[in-house]
């Protein structure tokens, strides 16, 4: 049995003005409705395990609102936790201060975003290289690496131009390059390819995989297409309302869905 | 009647106490300007000599390499030939029309305002931009400062100061500053949080998110927060000229005692040179250095 390289144990998010105050009600299971009618605090996440393994992607699937975002958001505490344990690589990152919360991020994880959020003044090598000038690579050594990840993602050429001279799926393969150039072993993707048009995405998917074959990372898949995650996902849990309904392979979850909501989304599935 | 009288009558404070009032505040900034007005003029003493030396560099460069960098200033900043012509063709008329030593003292006394207005500006718009709190606490002050009739200033600072240089660049600061602070406050909070999410995400600190992300999106309207800085600049060097600072604000205020039309106009025609080549070069200076942003979006 390997280790788990990330371990989520009882994580709850709630936002609003003072969190602590509303979280006995939350633990007794209140309705995240109620709670934002009776006590005008908004439940994010409630009571989220998860084991996830070296190696594999691990795809959270959910709709839009189900708290998906502020889930991978805790992996590197974008968001920080009202309550639980966020274990990586051994760590339990809701103890870091400040300073080490930055050199864990820069040591051991890297995050491609949705609308790609590439630096808008820096040319495509640059920021690539961008994760390394924060750790203070100097600048011969990163735009080498940059160039290298330039390359695998099939950008040769590119270096000079600045992002919004690509086009949507250019722009995000340079989200991919910075945040491999990092050789951070997690990669966070949250809802990495849903910006793109069907084609440019199926294609960004294989190449994902075909990176993935080689480089063995860790990976965070945020999605809300079923039939992405049956593509990408080793395994796949499903939010609902801040809640985790189910997790399991893609089979297991194609073949016993737990309950309606799940139902519903696997109806849509081609297959 | 007499019960009604304040229905008819502004009920106003009695005289002797407004007296009373406005002579014990003066009195008071009197006492501390005599006992301390001698330390506050020493301290300021490197700023007056930064100004003289600018002064002394500008008036003693002949006027045709002066004429000549400043072209080539504006060329560097826009890459075009069109401005760099017209603004040798300005000066060389501000020159040829008996203006050339005011205007250099003018642009002195600018380039200064403004040099010092952006390195007290922008660290506070930073700070600014870093907690509302500070936000809500200076943005009535900077209304203030943008309100008060220019004269105002004056007097305190006249009073602390004397007549001369130095308080008319404080004047003048105060007047022109709350642009810069504002804008780079504005640009800065109004940067992209995707970006600067992103910077976060790969464990980038508050100093490198500031330098690498904030202040380089931000830096558009900072600059047009410079720009206006200097605008007001300009057009406070009239003023301050009652308080003898020297420049093409002189002539204007002689002209007005004298009602002399001609020389009002070409003074003040010459300040609108000023003015429109500080803006063009800041402006395109601004433009140029956004280029990649207003490339044909790929779609």
């Amino acid at each position: 049995m390997t280790e788990p390289i990330i371990r989520i144990k009882h994580l709850s998010k709630v936002f609003g003005k003072q969190p602590q105050k509303v979280m006995p009600l939350v633990r007794q299971g209140i309705h995240k409705d109620t709670l934002l009618a009776e006590h005008e605090h908004a439940l994010g996440l409630r009571d989220i395990n998860l084991d996830i393994l070296p190696g594999e992607i691990f795809v959270i699937m959910g709709l839009s609102g189900s708290g998906k975002s502020t889930l991978i958001r805790h992996f590197n505490r974008l968001i920080d936790p009202t309550e639980g344990e966020i274990w990586i690589k051994g760590t339990d990152i809701t103890q870091l201060k400040n300073k080490a919360l930055e050199q864990f991020r820069q040591q051991h994880l890297s995050m491609v975003f949705q609308r790609f959020a590439l630096l808008p003044h820096r040319t495509v090598l640059d920021n690539i290289a961008y994760g390394l000038e924060i750790q203070k690579v100097d600048k011969p050594k990163r735009r080498e690496k940059a160039r290298y990840w330039l390359k695998q993602v099939g950008l040769e050429g590119y270096d000079a131009q600045y992002p919004n001279q690509l086009s949507g799926g250019q722009q995000q393969r340079v989200g991919l390059a910075r945040a491999l150039c990092t050789d951070a072993d997690i990669l966070l993707m949250d809802e990495a390819f849903s910006a793109l048009d069907p084609l440019i995405r199926a294609e960004m998917q294989d190449q994902l995989k075909q990176l993935q074959s080689r480089l063995r990372k860790t990976i965070v898949f945020i999605t809300h297409d079923l039939d992405e995650a049956v593509k990408l996902g080793d395994r796949i849990a499903i939010l609902k309302d801040g809640i985790l309904v189910q997790q399991g392979t893609p089979e297991h979850i194609l073949h016993n869905p737990a309950d309606e909501y799940v139902e519903a989304f696997v109806q849509n599935v081609r297959r | 009647m007499a019960d009604a009288l304040w229905l008819s009558e502004f009920p106003e404070m009695e005289r002797a106490d407004l007296r009373a009032i406005r002579k014990a505040l003066d009195g008071a900034y009197r006492d501390f300007s005599r006992a301390y007005g001698d330390q506050i003029e020493s301290f300021f003493d490197p700023l007056l000599s930064l100004l003289i030396g600018f002064e002394h560099l500008l008036l003693t460069t002949p006027w045709w390499l002066v004429i000549l960098v400043i072209s080539a200033i504006s060329y560097l900043a826009s890459r075009s030939i069109k401005l760099c012509l017209g603004v040798a063709i300005a000066f060389f008329a501000i020159g040829y029309f008996g203006m050339w030593e005011d205007t250099m003292q003018t642009m002195s006394i600018i380039l200064v305002c403004t040099l010092l207005a952006i390195a007290i500006g922008v660290p506070v718009g930073i700070l600014m931009a870093r907690s509302n709190r500070l936000q809500s606490l200076l943005t009535p002050a900077l209304d203030v400062m943008q309100t008060m009739p220019a004269f105002v200033y004056l007097i305190p600072v006249v009073m602390l100061l004397g007549i001369g240089r130095i308080p008319g660049v404080i004047a003048v600061i105060i007047y022109a500053i709350p642009p810069v602070i504002r804008l780079t406050n504005l640009g800065i909070r109004l940067v992209d949080k995707d970006v600067l999410e992103a910077a976060t995400a790969f464990g980038a600190g508050y100093l490198k998110r500031l330098t690498s992300v904030q202040l380089p999106l931000a830096l558009p309207t900072i600059m047009a927060g410079i720009n206006q800085t200097i605008m007001m600049a300009l057009s406070m060097v009239v003023v301050a000229s009652m308080i003898g600072v020297k420049g093409l604000g002189q002539p204007v205020l002689k002209s007005i005692t004298n009602q002399y039309f001609t020389l009002g106009l070409l003074n003040g025609l010459a300040i609108v040179v000023l003015a429109i080549v500080f803006d063009r070069i800041s402006q395109s200076y601004a433009h140029r250095s956004q280029r990649h942003l207003q490339r044909a979006q790929h779609d």
